[in-house]
């Protein structure tokens, strides 16, 4: 059932699945945390601003402490003296909750194989999308965020999510 | 060009102390050199080079020396600069600079062992770090200095005699940028004491650089400052083309200026939009950015992305601009004056943004010059430092416009500077378009730039050419040289070491951002928190620069 299309006359109750309720919920209120580190997040400041627009997908809600957040956005770089802070981020955040890595740079390490670049953030926390590109442009990070809204519709939990994670900085 | 002494390590603290009293009051950059692995036997494995500036600001001094083993003076009682770019030489090459008060890592995070920027270290060796720094001696040295703790017999610390908070800025903080951390202690809501630590976008730029061929390493400079990506790229290929001792055509040099002051414009949209969301004013974000995404609909169009354009070659550019790019340019550029217009009416009579930014953040002068700092950041301070007038390049001497400067040193003349600035930009892209003069972009000369497509198709000799060029790159005269020009933060150099093969020996980048976060924890203590997230923002910390 499609809830977002209905028009109700006055004095109706309408049944659905619980379920469903939630996942119509969620969808229409991701709250994005941005983890923005480099040149990505400055595309992400583009995706925000009046051309791209964000809030027309209903996740313009951007927050910048973990634990009120849904929906993790990693744009940029990550360093390995970056990587505990980004592990905790994540840490942070309550269940459920979604991963888009933005850019090469946190997709792989894009062209950065040196001492100092963690090569894809999937090597710590799970990632559900990967958009490439750098830095992509901000359509592409709206069809990330359309998909995930997709999937969240028909009730898939991180149906992409990245099996297997290596999750190195796990026990310590 | 400037002027280049060698100098024993013992003799170089006296020397540099006696070329301060001449008048090289400004610090702009010390690096070290690793020459293991040169073409040429050199005195010895490790050279430190110091780059200073007189108070014309018209004549470079470049002062080296040998080390014989890996010590040598610190030079932070003369320069306050100097303490973070010793520490990155430190960081990077394992320098011991004796006397210096704080000698720690600063890009590279503290579990982190070996010096990356040694030929020894591999490039691709990366080493995980499973906690962040504490900061906590850092911090207690600094309460030290104030008076707020006192150092026991043990080595430890006192408790405090205030009733301190310690708060983490970032580097997660919505402030910060994702990226810059500052550790704070607050007495209420007052700084007592702060520490900054960077490094969490070190990125190895300079190690990356010495196995890419130099056209290769355009895109990378893309990446250090990508607020305005294109200025990099020109500062990055005209210290090259210095070395290679080309010059460009009227119009290669009229094209670049154009951009320069294009990438200006949009690196200080940037800025202010964000400088202002800070203090609350969301509306002037969408008044700065709808500007900045036209600019960037003509540069994408012009170099085939929106953000890295990589549009700079050795010798020259990718393409021409294309046909109509001139009335395109005028239609932004009115939305652009557009933008600036309305954002300056929702400010400049608002008394809650004059509130916030005067006399808040106050850099003086005397701290800034003795600070390295540069660009906007320091002709806030009143101080008419601007390479586009004190030691012109590409004919910036032909174009009439204004140096704009400050007066106090504070968040709203940091501000104003750069309104002032955009409007400044205009103008010169006025004067380059009104009289673009014709000819070539690329200098003619196989040995640096490709042969034509047909040339390559049609030709043995284009074939070559062009497989020879893309494979083992421009082949630029072993040498040392550095060479730098006005970008939107302040003077970017590059210092590069050239073993006369296509790929550089070694490179150092001269970052504006770097010299401006190191003058930042002193600001701020002694202000109030909120007004160090202002502080930080009008000092447009640009972090893939700072970091490299
Ligand atoms: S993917 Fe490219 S644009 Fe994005 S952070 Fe990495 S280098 Fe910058």
């Amino acid at each position: 059932m499609e809830l977002n299309t209905l028009t109700l006359p006055l004095d109706t109750a309408i049944t659905t699945k619980l379920d469903e309720a939630i996942g119509w919920a969620r969808e229409s209120s991701l709250w994005p945390m941005i983890f923005g580190t480099a040149c990505c997040a400055i595309e992400f400041m583009s995706a925000a601003a009046s051309k791209y627009d964000i809030s027309r997908f209903g996740a313009e809600v951007v927050r910048f402490s973990p634990r009120q957040a849904d929906l993790l956005i990693v744009a940029g770089t990550i360093t390995y003296k970056q990587a505990p802070v980004l592990k905790q981020i994540y840490d942070q955040m309550s269940e459920p909750k979604w991963v888009i890595s933005m850019g090469a740079c946190a997709c792989s390490g894009g062209f950065y194989d040196n001492y100092t670049t963690m090569q894809g953030i999937d090597e710590i926390i799970p990632v559900d999308l990967y958009v490439g590109g750098c830095p992509p442009r901000p359509e592409a990070l709206l069809d990330a965020l359309v998909t995930l809204q997709n999937d969240l519709r028909t009730n898939k939990y991180n149906p992409r999510r990245h099996k297997d994670f290596k999750g190195k900085l796990d026990h310590v | 060009m400037y002027e280049q002494i060698e100098v024993l390590a013992c003799g170089m603290h006296a020397l540099i102390e006696e070329k301060y009293k001449e008048g090289f009051n400004y610090l702009l950059d010390i690096t070290a050199i690793d020459y293991s692995e040169y073409v040429q036997a050199k005195e010895s494995q490790f050279a430190v080079v110091y780059i200073l500036r007189d108070t014309s600001f018209q004549k470079t001094l470049l002062i080296k020396t040998y080390l014989e083993d890996a010590d040598i003076e610190s030079i932070t009682d003369i320069f306050s600069g100097a303490n973070w770019l010793e520490r990155e030489v430190y960081d990077q090459y394992g320098i011991n600079f004796t006397n210096h008060p704080n000698l720690r890592r600063i890009l590279n995070h503290h579990q982190f062992k070996g010096h990356p920027l040694r030929k020894s270290y591999p490039i691709t060796q990366g080493q995980l770090s499973y906690a962040v720094d504490d900061l906590s001696d850092e911090m207690n040295n600094r309460l030290l200095s104030k008076n707020v703790v006192c150092s026991l017999e043990d080595g430890t610390f006192s408790e405090c005699n205030k009733d301190l908070m310690f708060l983490n800025l970032g580097p997660s903080h919505p402030a910060s940028h994702g990226t810059i951390r500052t550790y704070v202690a607050l007495d209420g809501e007052t700084i007592e004491a702060a520490v900054s630590e960077i490094g969490y976008l070190h990125r190895g730029f300079e190690k990356s650089c010495e196995n890419h061929t130099y056209n290769q390493i355009v895109p990378y400079t893309d990446r250090l400052n990508y607020c305005s990506a294109i200025s990099n790229n020109i500062a990055f290929v005209k210290t090259v083309e210095e070395m290679l001792g080309v010059s460009l055509s009227e119009r290669a040099q009229a094209i670049r200026v154009m951009l320069l002051e294009l990438s200006r414009i949009e690196d200080h949209i940037v800025c202010l939009a964000a400088v202002l969301v800070d203090m609350g004013g969301l509306t002037n974000y969408w008044y700065m950015y709808n500007p900045r995404e036209d600019i960037y609909e003509i540069l994408s169009k012009l170099t085939g992305a929106r953000l890295t354009n990589s549009y700079m070659r050795v010798g020259g550019m990718a393409n021409d601009l294309y046909e109509g790019f001139g009335e395109e340019l005028k239609e932004v550029i009115k939305k652009v004056q557009y933008g600036v217009r309305e954002t300056l009416a929702l400010i400049k009579h608002n008394r809650i943004f004059h509130d916030r930014t005067q006399n808040v953040g106050i850099l003086s002068a005397e701290a800034a010059i003795n600070g390295s700092v540069t660009g906007p950041n320091l002709r806030a301070c009143g101080i008419a430092f601007d390479m586009r007038k004190d030691t012109p390049y590409y004919g910036y001497e032909k174009y009439d416009f204004d140096v704009v400067v400050g007066s106090v040193g504070d968040v709203y003349d940091r501000v104003m500077v750069r309104f002032g600035e955009i409007e400044e930009s205009i103008k010169i892209i006025e004067q380059v378009m009104a009289n673009l003069p014709e000819g070539e972009i690329n200098v003619k000369d196989a040995a640096i730039t490709l042969p034509s497509k047909e040339a390559v198709y049609t030709t043995i000799e284009g074939a070559m050419n062009q497989f020879k060029l893309t494979f083992e790159g421009v082949k630029v005269p072993m040498g040392e040289h550095y060479s730098s020009l006005e970008a939107t933060n302040g003077e970017l150099g590059f210092f590069i070491v050239s073993d006369g093969s296509g790929t550089p020996y070694k490179v150092k980048v001269k970052a504006p951002s770097f010299t401006a976060m190191s003058a930042y924890p002193d600001i701020i203590e002694g202000s109030q928190l909120a007004d160090a997230i202002l502080t930080l923002g009008s000092l447009n910390i640009i972090a893939g620069e700072m970091d490299r």
